[in-house]
């Protein structure tokens, strides 16, 4: 039990800590709200019209599309990385790997996916 | 790590050549398909066909080899021969009667077919598995790939509900699968089914909590797959709503490599704390041979019929399960019949179907045997086999399974099995009474031209008949796999790796 004492301060500490700051804020921070500051924080970008608003289907396409591709590359970093020690094994796996993929892109391509009309 | 060693990477990789086989034909298929025209999918049939033949034969050269493969994560034995061979032969049949039912119904032939040896793939790997993960991944693989087919025809709205019911229990059940096999890695440390073994036959886990829990959940996960009592409220719809060749799959394919992977985990690996599980499973399976058999009664769709009736299968294939170890055996040759048998009935009712619904109802099988003889005697025999009538293959499945329930003493459950096994003698044989004594129905049309199909019903009536008449080598390969499934956990050290 005396092991996670430290874990049961820091935990303590960290709420006082954020609970004494908000409460200071709320009690003696200026507020002056205006249109722009009520608007929804958008990175930026002057938003523009109702998140509700409609769009084409065929993004789901280029989503799917982007997902086989992102997640290849999230499999070939680990092993670019690691290439000297895998060796000539893990190099042929991973051209393997990397050909069943583009199988997958072949086919997306010949069916059309790849055509935005 | 070694350099590249030809020799040490031919033996590893044996085990999986017929995987190997299935994953590029899936891939060829789907490219060769992409320009062919949906009512014009045969030849890509006829590639599936071939391919699992050749996967068929590499699986043959795996009979007889011990140990495990990839660190483990593979098994080699007759036990993961037998099932893949059984799995291959199911997918041969599913895919001889789709042969014209795909191009008549435009289902798109490339996604059918690459589909279907995708789900081919799964169920094999959950039959070769060797870990927890590996099973989870096969199990994923067989069941992500069947939501899509059972939806396949997109302008069939009840193909459309099939899918989405199925995806959307399925994915339910297989979080819990997948949270059983977290809290038994937690509670054994490792997720290898050899080492899983070694842990809880030292009796050092006792009654672990968290491995109960875990041990549980997985009854759940598998139970939801074999569509047990009360986990099977999406089979009857998910059933009658796909296409039929799908139906004939999931009924079998589905249901081979669940009980694969859920009779090597349980009854091998969890053998040692049966106590904790046999309980559980005594009254799934009485409740689901009851449930299964009583709502079968009532139905009109030879579809929905035949969903009940596998999962009354089910339950007979679970009390060999709750009777422990010595039933191993029985539960293999009683799998490998009911596949011949269920793979027939459903190749009779496609022969019946046309285009949509029409043909579906037990009704429209009304005096068939005047007009097709020989179709109706072939479901005669199908429909004999699953009532478990001499001297079909359902009889003695059926005879094993409760002879050996009933020499480890479990009287009360085979009780209910055989009161069961009257219950289902009604319905089946309302559909022969329909067929010899009634007139009406629907005429079968264009049977002359699909020769495929009339080989699935054939081949399937010759194979129930022989397992049934002969059974002998069927039940002694049964055994053979099913102790060389127990034999290699025991010795899992000898591992085929360099």
């Amino acid at each position: 039990m005396t092991t996670w004492y430290p874990v049961a301060v820091t935990l303590l500490v960290a709420g006082v800590i954020v609970g004494v700051m908000c409460t200071i804020n709320m009690l003696i921070g200026p507020k002056r709200p205006g249109a722009i500051k009520s608007e929804a924080f958008e990175c930026g970008n002057p938003p523009s019209g109702s998140a509700w608003g409609r769009f084409s289907v065929r993004f789901y396409l280029t989503a799917i599309l982007f997902l086989i591709f992102d997640v290849e590359v999230i499999f070939l970093y680990p092993w670019a990385v690691e290439l000297r020690y895998l060796g000539m094994f893990g190099f042929v796996e991973a051209l393997i790997f990397i050909a069943i993929l583009c199988v997958g892109l072949l086919y997306a391509w010949q069916r059309g996916a790849l055509d935005w009309d | 790590m070694s350099p590249f060693n030809l020799a040490a990477i031919n033996f590893v990789w044996l085990p999986i050549l017929p995987l190997v086989v299935v994953t590029v034909a899936a891939m060829a298929v789907l490219l060769a398909g992409v320009r062919v025209d949906d009512s014009e999918s045969e030849g890509l049939g006829l590639l599936t066909l071939a391919s699992l033949a050749v996967a068929f034969v590499f699986t043959l050269g795996i009979l007889g080899q011990y140990g495990v493969a990839f660190a483990g994560a593979i098994s080699v034995d007759s036990f993961s021969a037998f099932f893949e061979l059984v799995i291959l032969i199911a997918a041969m049949f599913t895919v001889m009667m789709s042969l014209d039912y795909a191009a008549e119904n435009r289902i798109p032939g490339a996604e059918y077919y690459s589909l279907l040896l995708f789900s081919v793939l799964g169920m094999m790997l959950m039959a070769a598995a060797g870990d927890l993960i590996v099973i989870f991944l096969g199990l994923e693989t067989m069941s992500i790939t069947v939501y899509v087919l059972a939806g396949i025809m997109r302008r069939n709205a009840k193909s459309n509900e099939a899918a989405i019911k199925y995806f959307l229990l399925g994915a339910f059940s297989t979080g819990f699968l997948l949270y059983g096999i977290a809290l038994v890695y937690g509670a054994t440390g490792t997720i290898k089914l050899g080492p899983i073994h070694d842990a809880l036959a030292s009796g050092a886990m006792g009654s672990n909590p968290l491995l109960l829990a875990g041990i549980g959940m997985m009854v759940i996960g598998f139970g939801f797959k074999v569509a047990a009592v009360p986990f099977h409220m999406w089979a009857p719809d998910v059933y009658e709503g796909a296409p039929t060749p799908v139906t004939a799959f999931m009924a079998v394919g589905v249901k081979l490599a669940a009980f694969a992977a859920f009779i090597r985990v349980f009854m091998v690996d969890f053998a040692s704390v049966g106590a904790h599980w046999q309980t559980v499973l005594w009254v799934i399976a009485a409740l689901t041979m009851t449930g299964g058999n009583l709502i079968a009664v009532v139905q009109t769709n030879i579809k929905r019929m035949l969903a009940y009736s596998a999962i009354a299968h089910a339950g007979y294939l679970l009390l060999g399960m709750a009777a422990g170890v010595r039933s191993g055996p029985a539960i293999l040759y009683y799998l490998l019949g009911y596949t011949f048998t269920n793979l027939g009935a459903f190749s009779v009712v496609i022969a019946l179907e046309r285009r949509g619904e029409a043909g579906n109802q037990i009704s429209d099988f009304r005096g068939l045997a005047a007009r097709q003889p020989l179709l109706a005697g072939a479901m005669a025999i199908f429909l004999l086999s699953l009532t478990g009538v001499p001297p079909m293959a359902g009889f003695v499945g059926k005879f094993y399974i409760f002879s050996e329930a009933l020499h480890q003493g479990y009287v009360g459950l085979v009780i209910i099995a055989v009161l069961n096994s009257v219950v289902s003698a009604y319905y089946y044989f309302y559909v022969l009474v329909a067929m010899y004594m009634q007139e009406g129905g629907v005429e079968v049309e264009r049977l002359s031209a699909r020769p495929a199909l009339v080989a699935a019903v054939g081949l399937a009536a010759l194979a129930t008949i022989l397992i049934g008449v002969y059974p002998q080598p069927y039940i002694a390969s049964a055994a053979n796999a099913f102790h060389s499934a127990s034999g290699a956990e025991g010795s899992h050290s000898a591992a085929l790796e360099p």
